[in-house]
């Protein structure tokens, strides 16, 4: 019951993104002259600093800050979770080396990586799009090469809490029996440990879709993240954030982006939990 | 133990000169040169500096002369801060964000297990749904939102801390918060999740039907398994936890050393980037041999490979 | 179990040791200030910021320097002649000068330094500013000896200087920041390494007490200046910070008393400021414009330049997004400086904008080629990109991609005439149009246009050579009418404005000025 709650809930945000900006009377850069208005009747969440609606703008925001979360826990999870497979119950030297791989990608920083990514290929991803059929997809390069830089970066620490839940599981009674019974290690890793993990990488999921859209809402602070006029809920929420001060904050500029991001993240931490309870 | 230690030391050692290797790689390749200002540079100045500071050449032979350098002890120069050698820096800055991490960390850990545990005591009632709800709304605002906002509160709201800046106690108060609040929620959870999981398995309910008291269970018995996730989570968390955070030395004006990451990689200041992520690296491959010491003690099950 | 109890004391150990270690209070300073970044360098003649100059002209002192209104006046040099062709000048410098560790001052050191800071070595970033001094140019080129450069020392008071052409504006030039002295045998003993506490030696009205990276430079009164009465704040503090929000935040706390620049003032919070007694605007010396890119389409083309430059609102840009007052540029160089009238520039005007693009071949830019506009990421760029991005559209029906880079990229972007248009700001070196004018000259370092004009070059030759003052600004005026009246490499878009913040009933000796000099020397408590 509390599940299909949830997920009317995420339901009504997704749909919401997707189908809001078609009906919507305002466009994504219609810039106006009623520059920082409060909330209104023309305007139901106020307007930002170049006058632009900012309930159109977080219902684009949500297309891009969603697809961003999906994509990159998407690839976390596919590559995370076999190499802490694999890692984990192989063991010895082979583990040794995998993890020993895993804490060189671990230890340089994701910043330096995306950043240095961003700048190197920005432009000959776009004119490498732009000869190609997919130049629709160029001026959306530095969206891509995001997708690319954070799900790159995800799957480190999936990897190694599966592995070390792995460690412990295969010492395990039932473990060891399907081994003396001549499974075959995919078989095993994949019927007989992989359920075992999967509540703990569950409840890890549900914090890595959040994770990557907070970590594209860090880069779009820093000023990495998707280009204007586009717009995500980072670069709405960093926005918002250079406005405040001690003095007059048009505190709606914060607000709602906060607002939409927190619950939304929520929602999906929540719908984890409930996935995690129904497969008990 | 001991013989464990070693090897994992030794085999550290090709992981800390791949790191390094890499990092001077990629700020390398990155385009732009460290030296460019918004004035003109001569083509021959910029070729004297990069001469003078080792940049010249391939770089293959770039990465080899700098790795030589690193294994005699010779950090760099940093090329931003001109006369200020990156051991210099790194040394001036390194021990704030220490303190500021390592009270991050403390405050991370101390709230969020003791929470963890409550709410997986009261697992499924009302208190439980409040404290994992508190916790995940903690993970969902980003930090670069929450410490202006905290700023605007507790500084001028309720003038109760100082706003930013270095140097006195009160100064601390509100960067550590903000630093660690989003690490207590993924505490907070992991172990209440943890321990949700244990208190299912056999051996708990052997010592349930045992009659040992639900508090002792979860204390005693199934706290130590139950942390083990948390453990692997805490060793990465520790090491970028002492390294800063740039956001919380930007908005408070912290000279700690988290925000070279990210100014050092702008400025393409190569040697600078490089010795951050030594530090980093150093910290990292540390925590994550106490954690998997942790493990191996936590869960008598987990066997060391040996 | 032992564990538990063990880290808690541990870490409680550990943290006390760190606090003391890093934490060092020092009882306040007599003046706080929110410095802006952290300094790159204190050495003068590697220095090409603000930040750093403000700090080197309270650590060093010029020939010339300049006072709380701006203006330039003797300083190390108590007077000089200069000859009828206007091309020698003959300082004399004070008897009573020291360095900071006693030695005396004298012209040697002078003239040493500035040759350092020629030296092609050095590789400092401002050494064309030396190049009206002969063969000072070639000796930085390395084609000529040190010997050849145009600096005497006939004896330790008297330094003579031979220049190419007459600069009137010569001895105000020489308070620029590379143009102060350095005390060699300290360069030579420490090398790179001799700008920081412990080894530094200077010979300005403050001493370089403390540097602590990221946190704050400490300086304290100088004992041996020469005019020591005249320096009234015994200790001053400089913080690094760079965010708007944490300067300004810091101010309100009381923690830093002065703010001197606006980009450390929130601009949103700008039109609340302007009635408050503590806020003090002054025009600046320094201009944001657009540059085009004339090495290529579509921009090769002057009709579709004038075009994207007649069809902007400059006074949305100043309302709406800069709130800064700043008056709109319409020349490269702002007014303020005696006797010079810049053109009157392009009005915004978009019918004839769009008529322009027509002749150009793209009606109501139909047919228009894709076109990006590329700056360096800061907030204030993106916001004023955006609002002219829809200004193009609206007026011209022209759709220009924005294109933000971190600064490495960007800065290398521009030298490569990698871009269609790119933002960009200049910041007069000295009082004079001839520091933005120069610029353009063909093949410059900083024309990163690729335009070049004969007759605009020729014009700024024949100025050099000029004797007669208001002449000579004429053929200045002249030239800049071909840049932003006529050829439009560039589109000037406003002028800077200078904001400092602090409490008038406070402090005395800060005015804000056209070249921003706000002196330390010149500060001090009201009424004491």
């Amino acid at each position: 019951m509390r599940t299909r709650l949830i997920l009317f809930f995420l339901l009504t945000v997704l749909v919401a993104s997707i189908v809001g900006p078609w009906v919507s009377p305002y466009d994504l850069s219609d810039v106006s002259n009623l520059r920082l208005d409060s909330p209104s009747w023309t305007h139901w969440l106020g307007t930002d600093l170049h006058g632009r609606d900012l309930l159109t703008r977080l219902l684009y925001g949500g297309r891009i800050s969603l697809l961003v979360g999906f994509v990159g826990a998407t690839v976390s999870l596919f590559v995370g979770v076999t190499y802490g497979l694999i890692a984990g119950y192989l063991g010895g030297r082979i583990d040794n080396a995998m993890m020993r791989l895993v804490d060189v990608l671990y230890a340089l920083p994701r910043i330096v990586l995306v950043i240095v990514l961003i700048s190197l290929f920005d432009l000959k991803l776009k004119s490498f799009l732009d000869h190609t059929w997919f130049a629709s997809l160029a001026p959306h390069a530095r969206l891509l090469l995001l997708f690319m830089g954070l799900g790159l970066v995800e799957w480190l620490t999936l990897a190694r809490i599966v592995r070390a839940q792995v460690l412990s599981i295969k010492e395990r009674p039932f473990v060891l029996s399907a081994r003396l019974i001549g499974q075959t290690t995919p078989t095993i890793l994949f019927r007989q440990i992989l359920p075992q993990v999967l509540p703990t990488v569950s409840t890890y999921l549900t914090l890595a879709l959040p994770a990557v859209i907070l970590e594209e809402s860090f880069l779009s602070f820093l000023g990495l993240g998707v280009q204007a006029p586009l717009a995500s809920w980072g670069t709405l929420l960093a926005d918002g954030t250079a406005l405040l001060n001690p003095i007059q904050s048009p505190w709606w500029c914060v607000l709602f982006p906060a607002l939409i991001l927190a619950t939304t993240l929520l929602l999906l931490n929540f719908l984890g939990d409930e996935l995690r309870q129904a497969k008990k | 133990m001991l013989s464990f230690i070693a090897r994992r030391l030794i085999s550290s050692i090709p992981v800390v000169l791949t790191v390094l290797a890499l990092c001077f790689l990629l700020v390398r390749i990155a385009p732009g040169s460290p030296f460019a200002t918004e004035r003109a540079l001569d083509p021959k100045t910029k070729a004297y500096l990069e001469e003078k500071y080792g940049l010249s050449g391939s770089l293959p032979q770039q990465i080899i002369r700098y790795g030589s350098n690193v294994l005699h002890g010779d950090l760099g120069d940093s090329l931003k801060f001109r006369g200020r050698t990156v051991v210099e820096i790194i040394a001036q800055s390194l021990p704030r964000s220490l303190l500021l991490g390592s009270i991050a960390f403390t405050l991370a850990l101390g709230l969020g297990i003791p929470m963890g545990a409550w709410a997986a005591a009261r697992h499924n009632k009302a208190p439980d749904h409040w404290l994992n709800s508190i916790a995940l709304l903690t993970l969902s605002i980003p930090t670069f939102v929450l410490a202006p906002i905290a700023v605007l509160f507790f500084s001028f709201g309720i003038p109760l801390f100082p706003p930013a800046g270095w140097g006195t106690l009160p100064q601390l108060v509100l960067p550590s918060l903000c630093l660690a609040l989003p690490f207590v929620g993924v505490c907070a959870r992991l172990t209440r999740s943890g321990l949700i999981e244990t208190t299912g398995a056999d051996f708990i309910r052997t010592a349930r039907a045992k009659g040992v008291t639900e508090k002792t269970l979860i204390l005693i018995h199934a706290l130590r398994p139950a942390v083990i996730p948390l453990v692997a989570y805490a060793g990465p968390l520790a090491a970028s936890i002492l390294t800063g955070s740039l956001v919380i030395e930007e908005i408070f004006a912290i000279p700690g050393i988290g925000q070279f990451f990210v100014s050092g990689v702008m400025n393409r200041d190569v040697f600078l980037v490089s010795g951050v992520v030594l530090i980093y690296c150093v910290l990292l491959l540390f925590f994550n041999l106490v954690a998997d010491w942790l493990t191996a003690i936590l869960d008598p099950r987990v066997r060391v490979q040996s | 179990m032992m564990l538990r109890r063990g880290i808690p004391g541990l870490t409680g150990l550990l943290l006390a040791c760190f606090f003391f270690s890093s934490c060092q209070p020092r009882p306040r300073a007599d003046l706080v200030l929110c410095n802006g970044a952290e300094p790159q360098t204190l050495d003068p003649a590697l220095v090409s910021g603000q930040l750093e100059g403000r700090l080197c002209s309270a650590l060093y002192e010029g020939l010339t320097r300049r006072d709380s209104r701006g203006k330039s006046i003797p300083a190390a040099a108590k007077s000089w002649d200069i000859s009828p062709d206007g091309k020698t000048y003959t300082f004399h410098l004070r008897p009573d000068l020291r360095w900071s560790n006693g030695d005396p001052v004298t012209s040697s050191d002078y003239r040493e330094s500035w040759l350092r800071a020629l030296h092609p070595n050095t590789a400092s970033p401002y050494a064309e500013i030396f190049f009206g001094i002969s063969n000072a140019q070639e000796f930085n080129q390395g084609k000529s000896p040190a010997e050849s450069v145009g600096l005497q020392v006939p004896d330790p008071l008297t330094l003579r200087v031979q220049l190419t052409h007459p600069l009137p504006y010569f001895p105000s030039l020489t308070s620029f920041t590379t143009y102060l002295p350095v005390h060699q045998a300290t360069v030579t003993k420490y090398g790179d390494r001799w700008a920081q506490p412990g080894t530094w030696v200077g010979n300005g009205p403050y001493r370089l007490l403390d540097w602590k990276i990221n946190d704050r430079v400490s300086l304290e009164k100088n004992p041996l200046y020469h005019s020591p009465e005249r320096i009234r704040l015994q200790r001053i503090d400089a913080l690094a910070v760079t965010r708007a929000s944490t300067a300004f935040n810091l101010y309100s706390s009381g923690q830093a008393d002065l703010l001197l620049d606006k980009g450390l003032i929130p601009s949103l919070m700008l039109p609340q400021l302007r009635g408050r007694p503590d806020f003090h605007p002054g025009p600046l010396f320094a201009t944001y414009f657009y540059r085009f890119n004339v090495t290529r389409p579509p921009f090769q083309d002057v009709r579709v330049r004038r075009a994207f430059a007649l069809a902007i609102d400059k006074e949305t840009i100043v309302e709406r997004i800069t709130r800064g007052n700043e008056p709109i540029a319409q020349s490269l160089t702002p007014r303020g400086i005696a006797d010079y009238h810049p053109p009157e520039g392009l009005p915004s005007d978009p019918t004839t904008a769009q008529g322009l693009l027509k002749l150009a071949g793209f009606p109501g830019g139909r047919g228009f080629p894709r076109v990006s506009l590329l700056y360096n990421k800061s907030e204030l760029n993106e916001q004023i990109a955006v609002e002219i991005q829809a200004q193009w559209k609206r007026v011209l029906g022209v759709e220009v991609e924005l294109r933000n880079q971190e600064w490495a990229t960007y800065l290398r972007s521009l030298d490569e005439l990698d871009f269609d248009i790119a933002r960009s700001s200049w910041v007069g070196d000295y009082d004079d149009p001839n520091t933005f004018l120069d610029c353009f000259v063909t093949g410059r370092g900083n024309n990163r246009t690729g335009w070049s004009d004969p007759t605009y070059d020729s014009l700024l030759n024949r100025a050099l050579a000029e004797p007669n003052p208001t002449k000579r600004l004429q053929l200045l005026a002249n030239a800049e009418t071909i840049l932003v009246s006529q050829a439009l490499p560039i589109i000037p878009l406003y002028h800077f404005v200078g904001c400092l913040m602090f409490d008038p009933n406070q402090w005395e000796g800060l005015y804000p000025n056209l070249l921003d000099e706000h002196p330390f020397s010149e500060i001090g408590p009201k009424g004491k």
